[in-house]
């Protein structure tokens, strides 16, 4: 039966309460209306010049493939020494800026922090995105790229599988599984938005389309119960996937012999690195996105300023990172451990070290001040400098270890070609590309989840329809 | 077919708030009710007590899934490396289970995470394209900002003109058959 009699919750005095995470106490139909509104209205000029460049160079980038596939890997930069260029270099830049998607969407999930509803739709689609700019590289690094089934496990022409022992067969499995797992928690979070999208349809091919995706979502609560559920579980597997991963790119390196790879330090490094760098491309998308789409209400500057606090958090583990490096190459006492920190600072890349220094240790710093963080301009120019440091960040361990290793004989400078810098950019075009087309068609909010965080979606709130004293019963 | 015949499918009933869907809720668990479900545009926080719902069952399709996972991954790199064959990495064992578990963790999760969606799709019934509630017209505003309570005919303590008036009188602002 029953079990309440009147329980007496004590309203909290007014200094003490809580800022609601969507400004202004918007009502729950608002929300639908703002997102929804994103891909109801007429194509914005801005959207078709966006897509217009972005399309572009996506074709730039698929015509930088097709050259590269009918010629060869010497189109790159590539050559004895420095066998891993831009390509391995890009490869972790993107697939590190994923992880800051994951981290939204698993971990914050994990750790209740409601403000991630707003964010964590266009998060984790940033992260698909990001991952499927990472995946091309490896692949058509590999030279003959009509021979790339060889990391697949299956056997080769005699019947040798591929050995496990190597980190780049996990990689495999790594990759492929984050990319597998990214794309069915982004699905399982747009199940009900797509159902929003159904519901206000009001062309054939609409009503159809977001229907069929929609899977016949009702929105029963005996439907959300499951689905609460695998949301739980899903993130729940996601935090431990979203660190494995990037500890596996980083076991690429550590367990070859380079001086300068060889570290015990690399995985928690690089998985920092990571969600730091996802992070500054949230930002990057984000803060114009609230603008161009009318989302302040949504995303709001307090959003905005706590994920420049997690920058600054994650910019610092990295900076200690790289003290971390240089003091266990001086510890070491190995003087091929050492030369190669030299080297990184004072060598031939100099310039490319002290960029990333700047970038990923120094300007973050500028977060500690609430003045930097409320500037949203300013936040937006420290984001992508974000991003770039720690392109370079992966630049200098790539390139440099491989450039000076042991023996000077072995020694060699290595310098991208127009291919190189032409296919990495290119692959903006398809970032930017899928992330357009998802921004029109698709929900950027996760529409329920920031419902959910409301106080008038509490039963146990007054604005939620809670009787005096804030109890429901 | 004609209006007259075409079946009644429930009965369903409007609310403004939560809050009064979750009183209305916990009376018709107290009441017995059996083949009823509450709408909403997100889950609402103390639904599953109100409605007398248990733990849901899609741990279990993952926990599957994820011991699967794990085993796959194991007994393929055993297989492949060295019973199939056997290739020697720097006169190491033909198998490890340290080397062997990086790829297996990572099928663990992959077939974790199916279990988790497919278990959730599964129990939900879905997808289920055709439902008497979505040709409703008043329906869709259950994913914008209002709450339903559906109480269908084939609950045996459904009777028509009863549970209307009890629909009422528990605060629905509009109670309305559902065709089938």
């Amino acid at each position: 039966m029953q079990v309440s009699t009147q329980v007496e919750v004590p309203v909290p005095p007014p200094e003490l309460a809580r800022v609601p995470l969507v400004a202004n106490n918007r009502p729950l139909g608002w929300i639908s209306d703002a997102v929804a509104r994103i891909s109801e209205i007429k194509t914005p000029t801005w959207w078709w010049i966006a897509f217009g460049i972005s399309f572009t160079m996506m074709l730039v980038c698929f015509a930088m493939i097709a050259y590269l596939m009918s010629t060869g890997v010497g189109v790159w930069g590539l050559g004895h020494p420095v066998m891993w260029g831009w390509a391995i270099v890009n490869f972790v830049w993107w697939i590190g800026i994923g992880h800051a998607g994951t981290l939204i969407s698993a971990i914050l999930f994990l750790l209740r922090q409601r403000w991630r509803t707003a964010v964590n739709r266009a998060a984790e689609a940033m992260t698909i995105f990001a991952v499927m700019c990472a995946g091309i590289f490896p692949v058509i690094h590999v030279g003959r790229i009509w021979l790339a089934w060889w990391l697949f496990p299956l056997p080769n022409a005699n019947n040798i599988w591929p050995q496990f022992r190597s980190p780049l067969m996990w990689d495999v499995f790594a990759v492929s599984t984050y990319f597998t797992v990214s794309v069915l928690f982004w699905y399982l979070g747009l199940i009900p938005d797509l159902a929003v999208y159904r519901d206000r349809a009001r062309t054939k091919v609409r009503q159809f389309l977001y229907g069929l995706f929609a899977l016949g979502w009702t929105g029963s609560n005996r439907h959300w119960s499951n689905y609460e559920k695998a949301y739980l579980i899903l993130a729940g597997l996601s935090t431990p996937l979203v660190l494995s991963v990037h500890s596996i790119v980083s076991l690429d390196f550590a367990v070859s012999q380079l001086p300068g790879w060889h570290t015990t330090i690399f995985p928690p490094y690089f998985v920092a690195g990571a969600i730091f760098s996802g992070f500054g491309m949230v930002l990057t998308l984000l803060i114009p996105i609230r603008k161009l789409c009318g989302l302040e209400d949504i995303i709001t500057k307090r959003h905005v300023e706590l994920m420049c606090k997690v920058t600054l958090a994650t910019g610092s583990i990295v900076g200690y990172a790289y003290g971390m490096e240089v003091f266990i190459a001086w510890y070491s006492g190995n003087p091929y451990e050492r030369y190669a920190f030299w080297n990184r600072a004072f060598g031939p890349y100099w310039w490319a070290y002290w960029i990333m220094i700047a970038c990923n240790v120094v300007i973050p710093q500028l977060f500690w001040f609430r003045k930097v963080r409320q500037n949203m301009l300013v936040v937006w120019i420290l984001s992508v400098l974000v991003n770039v440091g720690m392109w370079f960040e992966r630049f200098v361990i790539v390139v440099t270890t491989l450039a000076r290793e042991f023996l000077p004989a072995n020694w060699g400078f290595y310098a991208p070609t127009w291919v190189d810098i032409c296919t990495y950019l290119g692959t903006f075009g398809l970032f930017f590309t899928f992330f357009l087309l998802f921004m029109r068609f698709l929900p950027v909010i996760a529409i329920a989840e920031v419902k959910g965080v409301t106080p008038q979606a509490d039963p146990h709130h007054p604005l939620g329809g809670a009787r005096e004293g804030g109890h429901h019963g | 077919m004609s209006e007259s015949v075409s079946k009644v499918y429930g009965l369903i009933a409007e609310f403004e708030t939560p809050a009064a869907t979750m009183r209305a809720a916990e009376q018709l668990r107290d009441l017995g009710f059996q083949r009823w479900d509450v709408f909403s545009p997100y889950p609402v926080h103390g639904m599953d007590q109100a409605m007398g719902l248990k733990n849901s069952k899609v741990g279990w399709f993952s926990f599957i899934g994820g011991a699967t996972g794990y085993t796959l991954g194991m007994v393929m790199i055993w297989w492949m490396n060295a019973a199939d064959y056997p290739i020697v990495v720097g006169g190491k064992p033909f198998f490890s289970p340290f080397s062997a578990f990086p790829p297996s963790y990572e099928l663990t999760i992959l077939l974790g995470a199916f279990g988790a969606l497919f278990g959730m799709l599964f129990l939900n019934r879905l997808p289920r394209l055709h439902h008497p509630l979505l040709k409703h017209r008043r329906f869709a505003l259950a994913s914008h900002d209002r709450f339903f309570i559906v109480i269908e005919t084939a609950d045996p303590k459904y009777q028509p003109e009863a549970t209307r008036k009890l629909l009422e009188s528990l605060g629905s602002t509009r109670v309305e058959p559902v065709e089938e």
